[in-house]
């Protein structure tokens, strides 16, 4: 594989499955869905020379069913889907996480409810991060905003994924799997990653090996909650990553991930050039949400805009974050046009005379 | 903000078929080369199918917050919807570009912009191939507001298009030389801009 610095101009969906093949993942199980097929069409063909499979299954649960069969191998696997998709996948992902298997499922999220549309939305942002499946669950999640980070958070999510045998969930959107940008294809330093010892690898010579999320005998289940219990609250302790952006003398900050932390960016710029103080808050992680940072910035700033590409989901966790003090605003847009700068910029001047600053 | 802070943006707009993402791709692609931050951000899906196709182009020497542009710095306009469309969002003093085989110069209706306008098609067509007008708008477009150097342009050619294209790399070559020609012969006072 080509691992030479020089930047190319990719898609980040093209990036998405760079990082997968750079990480190791050599099997892929798809069904085509706009706007994520540049990633089964990236790898339907360049994993086989290298040895892997792709298969188009004949469906999305399908292809979770073949992902979660093998992950149980200790495989490096990964699906794609858009959020209808991923809704049909669900059943699969709540299976994996019982089961404790790593996998990597990417959501290049489009607009819902149902069917809805091919445009960018952040309408999944619940689904992911709240579990989506039955039972009660985490799956990581990292929502990347730059086509480097695409490349770079796939690559950790292989990474994490057999860290804690959980399945994590790139959550990117319509915007940011057709946007290109320069890509830098350099692997990530290694993680120091536990043996799977507890793959399905053939017992021979061994105990064999059982992977399964029905446990019916007294007592069994309520352990396996708390053990999962505990997994996810290491996840909170270790994985928390989030960007911080002139938040140092800001009167307001702006809370936004993935594609509308690109839009707040600029939102931030043209403030500044006006002498409005704002700074911007973009978590990377979803879950585990980056509850503490955002909460000891509120300790010093007291107004807080949520943006959105929806009506308010993300909200909620900022709410739960910042210090009961503190003034959380929102301004979201179900899917159609984008928001600009420009349409953030005059919304975010209405509160920030509310600061006291202006 | 410093002065030496390097910062445009245009959107590339006409119908599906004209070529207007590849005329987006090369730029991005050109500005990357020559060591800009660029974002490429196109309509897709069914916009494309016989409708308007276009994409936006961000070129600076910093990192590139939003990819979605309201009032682009210039406008490549291909056909008319398209002036439409995008051509009062364009920001004053800023350029319009526009495709006057196809679109009446009348129809522009901005006073506070430059306006320059390219018969693409005709060119392309008296040069025997009117497959390239967009090749041609391409080399008068960067000729005027020399965004990237023809050559890296060039350069960027097989790396932008597949491979099973590169046989007809010089023939694009050919057709952006046109579009240069046809800027240096009608901008006589450019450097005085």
């Amino acid at each position: 594989m080509d691992q030479s610095c020089e930047k190319v101009l990719v898609r980040g969906n093209e990036a998405i499955a760079m990082g997968a093949i750079d990480a190791g993942c050599r099997l892929f199980f798809g069904y085509p869905i706009t706007p994520q097929n540049e990633i089964p069409e990236y790898l339907s063909k360049h994993l086989p020379p290298l040895g892997g499979e792709f298969i188009q299954a004949e469906s999305e649960i399908a292809s979770i069913n073949l992902l979660l069969g093998a992950s149980a191998t200790g495989s490096r696997a990964m699906t794609s889907s858009s959020s209808p998709g991923i809704s049909l996948m669900q059943e699969g992902i709540s299976y994996m996480a019982g089961s404790e298997l790593p996998a990597v499922i990417i959501n290049i999220s489009r607009s819902g409810p149902g069917l809805g549309g091919i445009s960018a939305s952040q309408g999944d942002y619940f689904q992911a991060t709240r579990g989506g499946g039955h039972g009660d669950y985490r799956v990581l999640v990292l929502a990347p905003s730059t086509v480097q980070e695409m490349y770079e958070l796939t690559y950790l999510a292989f990474d994490l994924a057999e860290k804690y045998r959980n399945p994590v969930m790139i959550l990117g959107d319509a915007l940011l799997g057709q946007m290109k940008e320069p890509l830098i294809r350099k692997k990530p330093p290694p993680m120091d990653l536990p043996p799977k010892d507890w793959a399905l690898t053939g017992a021979k010579g061994r105990k064999p090996n059982r992977i399964k999320s029905l446990y019916l005998q007294e007592g069994e289940l309520t352990e396996h909650n708390w053990k999962l219990y505990k997994k996810y609250e290491r996840m909170k302790q270790e994985e928390i990553r989030f960007e911080v952006i002139e938040t140092e003398d800001a009167h307001l900050i702006i809370v936004a991930f993935g594609s509308m932390a690109r839009v707040a960016r600029s939102v931030v710029e043209m403030a500044r050039r006006e002498g409005v103080k704002v700074g911007l808050f973009r978590p990377i992680t979803l879950f585990p949400y980056p509850e503490k940072p955002l909460r000891e910035i509120s300790r010093r700033v007291k107004h807080f805009l949520t943006v959105e590409l929806n009506t308010g989901q993300m909200l909620e966790d900022v709410r739960l974050s910042v210090e009961r003090d503190a003034e959380v605003y929102f301004y979201g847009k179900p899917p159609g046009a984008l928001p600009t700068p420009e349409e953030i910029l005059e919304q975010l001047k209405k509160y920030y005379g509310r600061s006291g600053s202006a | 903000m410093p002065s030496n802070h390097f910062y445009y943006d245009l959107i590339i707009a006409g119908f599906g078929g004209q070529g207007v993402l590849a005329i987006g791709n090369l730029i991005a692609y050109a500005a990357m080369k020559e060591g800009r931050h660029v974002t490429y951000l196109p309509t897709y899906g069914v916009e494309m199918r016989g409708g308007t196709a276009n994409c936006t182009v961000v070129i600076s020497s910093k990192e590139i917050g939003s990819p979605i542009i309201y009032r682009p710095h210039a406008l490549i306009s291909m056909n008319l919807p398209s002036l439409l469309k995008y051509g009062p969002r364009v920001l004053p003093k800023g350029l319009i570009f526009l495709n006057s085989s196809l679109i009446d110069l009348r129809e522009v209706n901005r006073q506070d912009v430059e306006v320059f306008p390219v018969p693409v098609n005709d060119l392309a067509i008296e040069n025997g191939n009117p497959r390239f007008a967009n090749m041609i708008a391409l080399g008068a477009f960067i000729e005027k507001t020399k965004l990237v150097e023809l050559f890296t342009i060039y350069e960027s050619l097989e790396k932008v298009f597949d491979e099973r294209h590169h046989r007809h790399i010089p023939e694009n070559i050919r057709a952006i030389q046109i579009g240069v020609e046809y800027t240096k012969r009608f901008t006589p006072f450019r450097e005085e801009k």
